[in-house]
């Protein structure tokens, strides 16, 4: 696939991403060794008062124990909060994607029960529509330019290969990737960029890239060498180590285009 | 003011257009019931989701006729995303579909390439900038009075909303080399392309915008 510029006139989206376990704000370092940040709501509220493009809720233990606990987290957030909400975490079927849109989420992320069960990202695209269904990708290499699929947070492995589920859940329906690296993710050393273009090359719906994000400057490569059309951000934020504005402005600087806001 | 009726036929995030109205200051009732929106002074057509099933949808609940009656009847309509495509004659999304008839035009998919040969991302996912289509666009008056051309708004979208007559067109946005219709408008009838109660602060003005037309 030639040309496939992954910005052409859209905007780069800078997307926070909030994991949740029970009701707190978690951090891991490659999705292990929990610790817990503080209030999901009051940081989002943070970032969308900063210019987020999109906030993105993961209930990290809810494969664990089958169940989701975001809703009311949701419903809360959605008081002060006029930017997308993508959730993920334990949705296991139409029916509970349509609840957790009903309590305000805008999409649903889905990875463990894509993997058990692939109709499942037909059946709910066909039901809300594409842009509804975000296949989360948990990807961990395997070789050179090689990457298998992981479930259950990063704790299970499945034997299949990341491009390949990558094509197949878009020609299921999904309308966007979420693609996290297991291997950066929380280690601040920057995204894994091969893996991000290896699925960008393959993929005609945008990718949003995460884990890893050390610095701002860790976007650029993410989006001029690997084709990402959103980043996801949490460590960065959730220490302050940097914040939406100071990433937007490199971004800015860097010739991309983003979404005019003016942080006050 | 009036409280507004936002349709509810089974998709969507209908609480987020609830919220974002509530933060206006105005009280929204999420209704599906005929007689509700019968009685309606403003009402908001929201969606997600394909054309075919939602008319389906609204056809099952007995909706079409009602909110093709109470639209002639020059009460303010905004429809949302889908919802603003439904306002139009057809769509070709799985199959040849009738809408609404109420703003003149069809809904078709965004090209996948452009006329450079570079092949559109689809659905369009992202922040884009409204742009004023001709000089003389009066934005004004109306539902746009409060924006500024460039002022971005959150699209998730793989098809659009053509109208027949430029006219009806009162912004649209760029996706590469892609004009793509954001706001459509004829008479007291609207339809805007992106999610304002998902667009921040400039798409709570829209919101406001509408209540106090």
């Amino acid at each position: 696939m030639t040309n496939v510029s992954s910005l052409l006139g859209n905007n780069l989206r800078l997307i926070a991403r909030l994991d949740i376990k029970g009701e707190n704000l978690i951090k891991g370092i490659q999705l292990e060794g929990l610790r817990i940040i503080g209030p999901p709501n009051e940081y989002a509220l943070k970032y969308y008062l900063q210019g987020a493009d999109e906030l993105i809720y993961m209930d990290c233990v809810a494969s664990l124990y089958g169940r989701n606990h975001l809703s009311n987290i949701i419903t809360d957030a959605t008081k002060n909060i006029f930017v997308p909400i993508t959730v993920g975490g334990g949705i296991r079927s139409v029916n509970d994607a349509f609840k957790i849109l009903r309590a305000g989420a805008d999409k649903v992320a889905i990875n463990t029960a894509a993997v058990a069960n692939p109709s499942l990202i037909e059946n709910i695209s066909r039901e809300f529509g594409s842009q509804c269904m975000v296949l989360s990708v948990e990807a961990k290499k395997v070789s050179v330019n090689k990457w298998e699929v992981y479930t259950d947070n990063g704790r299970e492995k499945t034997g299949i290969d990341v491009v390949d589920w990558v094509k197949k859940g878009v020609d299921l329906g999904a309308g966007e990737i979420l693609l996290t690296s297991v291997d950066k993710e929380g280690t601040r050393k920057g995204f894994d960029i091969s893996l991000v273009k290896s699925v960008t090359d393959q993929s005609m719906v945008p990718v949003i890239a995460s884990g890893g994000m050390g610095t701002p400057e860790d976007l650029l490569k993410a989006v001029n060498e690997g084709g990402a059309s959103a980043v996801a951000m949490a460590d960065i934020l959730h220490y302050g180590r940097s914040n939406i504005n100071d990433v937007r402005n490199t971004a800015m600087n860097a010739g991309f285009g983003v979404r005019e806001y003016f942080f006050e | 003011m009036n409280e507004i009726v936002v349709i509810d036929y089974g998709v969507g995030n209908l609480l987020s257009v609830k919220r974002g109205l509530e933060y206006c200051g105005v009280k929204a009732i999420i209704t599906s019931k005929p007689e509700d929106i019968v009685n309606a002074t403003k009402i908001i057509l929201p969606g997600v989701g394909a054309f075919k099933n939602a008319m389906q949808s609204l056809e099952s609940l007995g909706l079409v006729k009602v909110i093709q009656e109470v639209a002639n009847r020059k009460i303010d309509l905004l429809g949302i995303c889908l919802g603003m495509q439904l306002l139009l004659d057809e769509s070709n999304e799985f199959g040849l579909t009738k809408g609404l008839g109420l703003i003149p035009g069809r809904v078709v998919a965004i090209p996948l390439k452009n006329n450079e040969g570079i092949i559109n991302k689809i659905p369009h996912i992202g922040w884009s900038k409204l742009i004023n289509p001709e000089e003389n666009s009066d934005w004004n008056d109306g539902i746009l009075k409060t924006i500024e051309s460039g002022d971005s708004f959150y699209f998730i979208h793989s098809y659009m909303a053509l109208t027949n007559n430029n006219k009806y067109t009162i912004a649209h946005c760029l996706y590469g080399s892609e004009k793509i219709p954001a706001v459509i408008q004829r008479n007291r009838i609207i339809g805007c392309q992106f999610h304002p109660e998902k667009s921040g602060e400039v798409g709570l003005k829209i919101l406001r915008e509408f209540c106090e037309l």
